[in-house]
């Protein structure tokens, strides 16, 4: 067990495939973690707008879809894509080290949609 | 009547030959050709190298063509000498003809420059169809092509070769591609963008050598340096034939001279086309090749007067995505010369885009255009024209702001040419919308030939047409999402004729890379289907009920339907999935509206292990493929029963479950026309006669009610079975993604429908069921990835390696 505050090692890089998210259950919270062929993101794994898993939705570019309602966000900034859906995701830095994808749910953050307003 | 030969069946050859048909007097007319196939669109077999045409595309003019002009055509001989005193041609089938006046159009072959090796085995030019069709069967995935010569030919090549999944290197003599028609900037605009494709762009090397023992294993530049190379093609320029021209006694520089009449030295042999030199230029392309043609046909007819006095060049790069555009004389004078020049210049590198004009005065010299070729028309109708540009100073390099869609065409004056490559003009065009009552782009090709040629004008025709036409129609065409730029229907055509296997390939050859939940599963489909299920499959491009099989619900669980064909269960079956239902906690159970029974509010994670407990393959009630057979009890128990539905309807699902459909296929079997099973607005139903089977397509009762079109009466259940495949398979390979069979067969038209399945011959008849055949054979129940996953963790949660502190 590791504190909060520090970067928790998850599962072996090849356990994500490509362009693919998978859940992970980290204490109370469920994350979404995807591989995007360069690298690693971590996501909260619920949809704003009704808790679809965004795990399942489909990986365009930056972007991944909720599979069930079709909303859209960027796995960077957690920023929705689409003017009408007003809220954001909470993004989580990751790293790699030794074949093993690592999270930092400490350093998460959630931009507020007011800043990304104009 | 005079005789009239015509050496040479190609482009410029018989687009003379057609003015000749409309002028008096007639000839009567021999056109001898060297190859086997009737004429066609040169300019396109780049298309069909990178697969965006199939061969019998491009033709230009079928046999029939010839015949109704009563046109003697002699394909597969070549022309072998002229006596130009007994005014004969001798060809290499021995015969000699005698002619009162002779055309030559013999085009020109590629130029091969001294390369030691250049006649090995996989060494390639690229000038007809035989090349072509040679390159198409070399190029194999992962295949090291060199192109040698980096003008519109070798890039075009190269594009085109890479398309076909080979690994290309283009090296060029010059420091800047297309330097003919580009200037160094431009240039190197240009190469980045040929790079960012993945073509390889080597400048400055002077190839001294292809290697190889017997076939081609490399190639040297003179500097030493070798490549490696599968097969080489060399595009370093064209040779005028004239070799017929020299004999005949004609006089001749690069090319057979010609003056403003397109008249040679001999008053009884006339010549067209790029074996021609008028006023020191050669031409090889085609716009100039129809205007001489043009006037051609009046000297020749003996209506002399129209003149050729030479055309303004202007090129464009064929390929899809790299737009490039170089007209007239873009050489800046320097200052202090007798005709000075103004260069305007733009250039934005992060997108790419590169324009340069060249003023002499107020009139514009020459123009080149890298990224964006939107305004080309209008810089090329200015170079042509020489107009007068003073007022259109501030604003030469940005469009007039439109206010409505058709002011661009509404600009343009009437003798503007809008068909570079047919000389077609606005007023022709606008012309034959009325006379010839034209409202579709299909229409006005065939009446005009605008956009027949190297297809750059088809928008502004479009435009022209939506202008002008009383009831202008689209050609069905809709683009897919903003990831590729252009319809389903063309992604199909693109798609069917290249080597591509997965999505991504797709996505990074015709698309943005990136893909959405829009093209990527109908990317996925389109592979499948084309491959016959032998694509690579790759589920990020799936929706999640792809990747694990099961239809995803509003709290992220999943439910399971197993396939029961026919709606016919056991009591074995029955208790397995209560079984099932109680061991794992299934929060419903129900009876679909499909005959079925659906296990509702399942975790992911427990997918696999209720698939092994069932026992039962997978319904595909999650995805777009074949979803059930309704049946009804039928003759077996039924009083009024006169078919046995059930059995029908069983087999039917059996021929078919486990495939793949651009839309969900729901079908029926009943055993009369009491219809309880309601096969009429089914897919397709199959509804039961006294002695005979009525197969019907295209019914719905979800959004919407449609009953079902007939197909086709038959009398033995076999022959019901085999219409349903047909139609199964025409609607597989025609249809567009999400586009249900009610649409389908809606916009299609049932006539249609009907006379390419049912009523088509035996041959494509058996094509179609062939290829369902083989789709069938590779298709296999997705459940039984709970044994093989696609990858270890499709169907779990991660679990953690560590966990934080709480
Ligand atoms: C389970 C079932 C309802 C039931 O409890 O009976 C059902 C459930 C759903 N239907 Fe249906 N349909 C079911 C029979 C039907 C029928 C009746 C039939 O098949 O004879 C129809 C009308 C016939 C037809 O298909 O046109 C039907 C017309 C639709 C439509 C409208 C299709 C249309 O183009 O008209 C949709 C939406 C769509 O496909 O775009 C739909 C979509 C759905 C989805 C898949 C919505 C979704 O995407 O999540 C529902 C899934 C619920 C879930 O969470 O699992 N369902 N649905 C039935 C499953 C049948 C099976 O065993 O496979
Ligand atoms: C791949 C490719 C792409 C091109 N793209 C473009 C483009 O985008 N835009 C453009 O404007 N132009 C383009 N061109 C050039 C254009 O195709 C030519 O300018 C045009 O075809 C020339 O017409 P032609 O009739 O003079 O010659 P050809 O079309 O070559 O016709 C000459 C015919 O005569 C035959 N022949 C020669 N000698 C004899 C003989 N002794 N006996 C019998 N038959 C004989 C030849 O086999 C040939 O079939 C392209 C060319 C190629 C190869
Ligand atoms: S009708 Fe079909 S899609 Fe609508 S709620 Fe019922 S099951 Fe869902
Ligand atoms: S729950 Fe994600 S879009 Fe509706």
């Amino acid at each position: 067990m590791t504190p909060a505050n520090e970067w928790i090692k998850i599962t072996k890089v090849e356990n994500l495939p490509l362009r693919e998210g998978r859940p992970v259950k980290l204490g109370g919270v469920e994350i979404a973690l995807f591989n995007l062929g360069d690298r690693f993101v971590a996501v909260e794994n619920q949809c704003p707008h009704q808790g679809g898993p965004l795990c399942d939705g489909i990986v365009s570019g930056l972007h991944v879809v909720c599979p069930l309602h079709g909303w859209k966000f960027d796995l960077e900034s957690g920023a929705p894509v689409q003017a009408s859906s007003p809220n954001c995701i909470a993004t989580f830095p990751t790293r790699v080290n030794d074949g093993v994808v690592q999270v930092n749910l400490a350093g998460g953050s959630r931009i507020e949609p007011e800043e990304t307003a104009d | 009547m005079q005789r009239l030969i015509v050496v040479g069946n190609g482009m410029a050859g018989v687009a003379c030959v057609e003015q000749i048909l409309n002028h008096a007097p007639k000839f009567g007319i021999t056109i001898f050709g060297d190859e086997t196939h009737t004429n066609y669109n040169r300019i396109l077999l780049s298309c069909v190298l990178a697969g965006e045409k199939s061969l019998d595309e491009i033709t230009l003019h079928p046999v029939e063509w010839y015949q109704a002009n009563q046109i003697t055509l002699r394909l597969g001989v070549r022309v072998v000498d002229v006596d130009a005193e007994r005014k004969a041609v001798i060809a290499d089938d021995g015969t000699v003809t005698g002619f009162d006046k002779l055309l030559l159009a013999t085009g020109s072959s590629p130029l091969i420059p001294r390369i030691t090796g250049a006649d090995r085995e996989g060494v390639f030019t690229f000038r007809n169809i035989e090349d072509a069709r040679g390159l198409l069967e070399r190029s194999r995935r992962g295949a090291k092509a060199v192109v040698i010569g980096g003008g519109l030919l070798g890039l075009e090549a190269a594009r085109g070769l890479q398309v076909q999944g080979c690994d290309v290197t283009v090296v060029h003599l010059m420091d800047t591609l297309m330097e003919r028609q580009l200037d160094a900037i431009g240039g190197a605009y240009l190469t980045r963008k040929m790079e960012s494709l993945g073509i390889r762009v080597l400048l400055g090397r002077s190839t001294s050598a292809i290697l190889g023992n017997g076939h081609v294993e490399g190639v040297e530049f003179n500097d030493g340096e070798q490549i490696p190379a599968d097969f080489v093609v060399i595009a370093a320029g064209i040779r005028p034939n004239v070799g017929l021209a020299r004999r005949a006694g004609l006089t001749v520089n690069r090319g057979i001279v010609v003056n403003d009449h397109m008249e040679t030295s001999n008053p009884d042999i006339f010549a067209v086309g790029e074996c021609v030199e008028h006023q020191g230029t050669c031409y090889g392309l085609i716009a100039p090749l129809l205007e001489q043609g043009k006037v051609l046909a009046a000297t020749i007819t003996g209506n002399r007067g129209p003149v050729y006095r030479g055309t303004v060049e202007a090129s464009r790069l064929k390929i899809m995505g790299v737009d490039v555009f170089s007209a007239g004389d873009f050489r800046e004078a320097p200052a202090g010369q007798e005709v000075r020049t103004e260069t305007v210049r733009y250039e934005d590198s992060s997108v790419g885009i590169y324009k340069k004009l060249v003023l002499a005065g107020s009139r514009l010299k020459g123009v080149i255009l890298v990224g964006d070729t939107a305004e080309s028309h209008r810089y090329m109708e200015w170079v042509r024209t020489g107009a007068d540009l003073s007022k259109q100073r501030q604003r030469l390099l940005f469009p007039e702001p439109a206010e409505d869609a058709g002011l661009d065409v509404a600009q343009m004056p009437s003798s503007e040419t809008i068909c570079g490559c047919h000389g077609v003009t606005k007023e022709q065009i606008i012309h034959a919308i009325h006379a010839r009552n034209v409202n579709t782009l299909a229409q006005l090709k065939e009446c005009t030939r605008a956009s027949t040629g190297c297809g750059s004008c088809t928008n502004l025709c479009e435009q022209l047409l939506r202008a002008v036409a009383p009831r202008f129609e689209e050609d069905s065409k809709t683009t897919l999402c903003a990831c590729f730029p252009f319809s389903y229907e063309r992604l199909r055509e693109i798609l069917l004729s290249q080597k591509l296997r997965s999505v991504q390939e797709v996505l990074n050859v015709y698309g943005n890379r990136k893909g959405c939940e829009v093209c990527k599963p109908a990317v996925s489909y389109l592979l499948d289907m084309i491959w016959c299920g032998g694509h690579e499959e790759d589920r990020s491009a799936r929706f999640i009920n792809d990747r694990v099989h099961a239809n995803i619900q509003k709290d992220g669980t999943f439910s399971v339907v197993p396939r029961i064909r026919g709606g016919v269960t056991s009591p074995g079956e029955l208790r397995r999935i209560a079984d099932v239902a109680e061991r794992y906690n299934v929060p419903m159970l129900k009876i679909t509206g499909s005959q079925r029974i659906d296990l509702l509010g399942v975790n992911k994670a427990d997918l696999p292990k209720i698939w092994a407990d069932l026992g039962m393959p997978s319904g595909q009630a999650y995805t777009k493929g074949v979803r059930m057979v309704k049946t009804c009890v039928g003759s077996d128990f039924c009083r009024f029963g006169v078919q046995d539905s059930t059995s029908a309807g069983i087999e039917l699902e059996r021929r078919l479950e486990n495939l793949y459909t651009p839309h969900k296929v729901k079908m029926g079997a009943v055993g009369c026309p009491r219809n309880c099973a309601e096969a009429t607005v089914k897919d397709i139903g199959l509804v039961g006669q006294e002695g005979s089977w009525q197969v019907v397509v295209g019914g719905a009762a979800g959004k919407k009610v449609r009953r079902a079109d007939l197909l086709i009466t038959v009398v033995t259940t076999e022959e019901a079975l085999q219409a349903a495949l047909l139609f199964f398979q025409y609607y597989r390979e025609n249809a567009n993604y999400l586009e249900r069979t009610y649409d389908f067969v809606e916009r299609v038209g049932i006539e249609k429908v009907r006379k390419d399945t049912v009523y088509a011959v035996s041959t494509e008849k058996e094509k179609l069921l062939d290829r369902l055949k083989r789709s069938k054979a590779l298709a296999r129940d997705a459940w039984l990835e709970r044994e093989a996953p696609v990858h270890p963790t499709q169907f779990v949660q991660i679990e953690p390696m560590e966990n934080i502190l709480t």
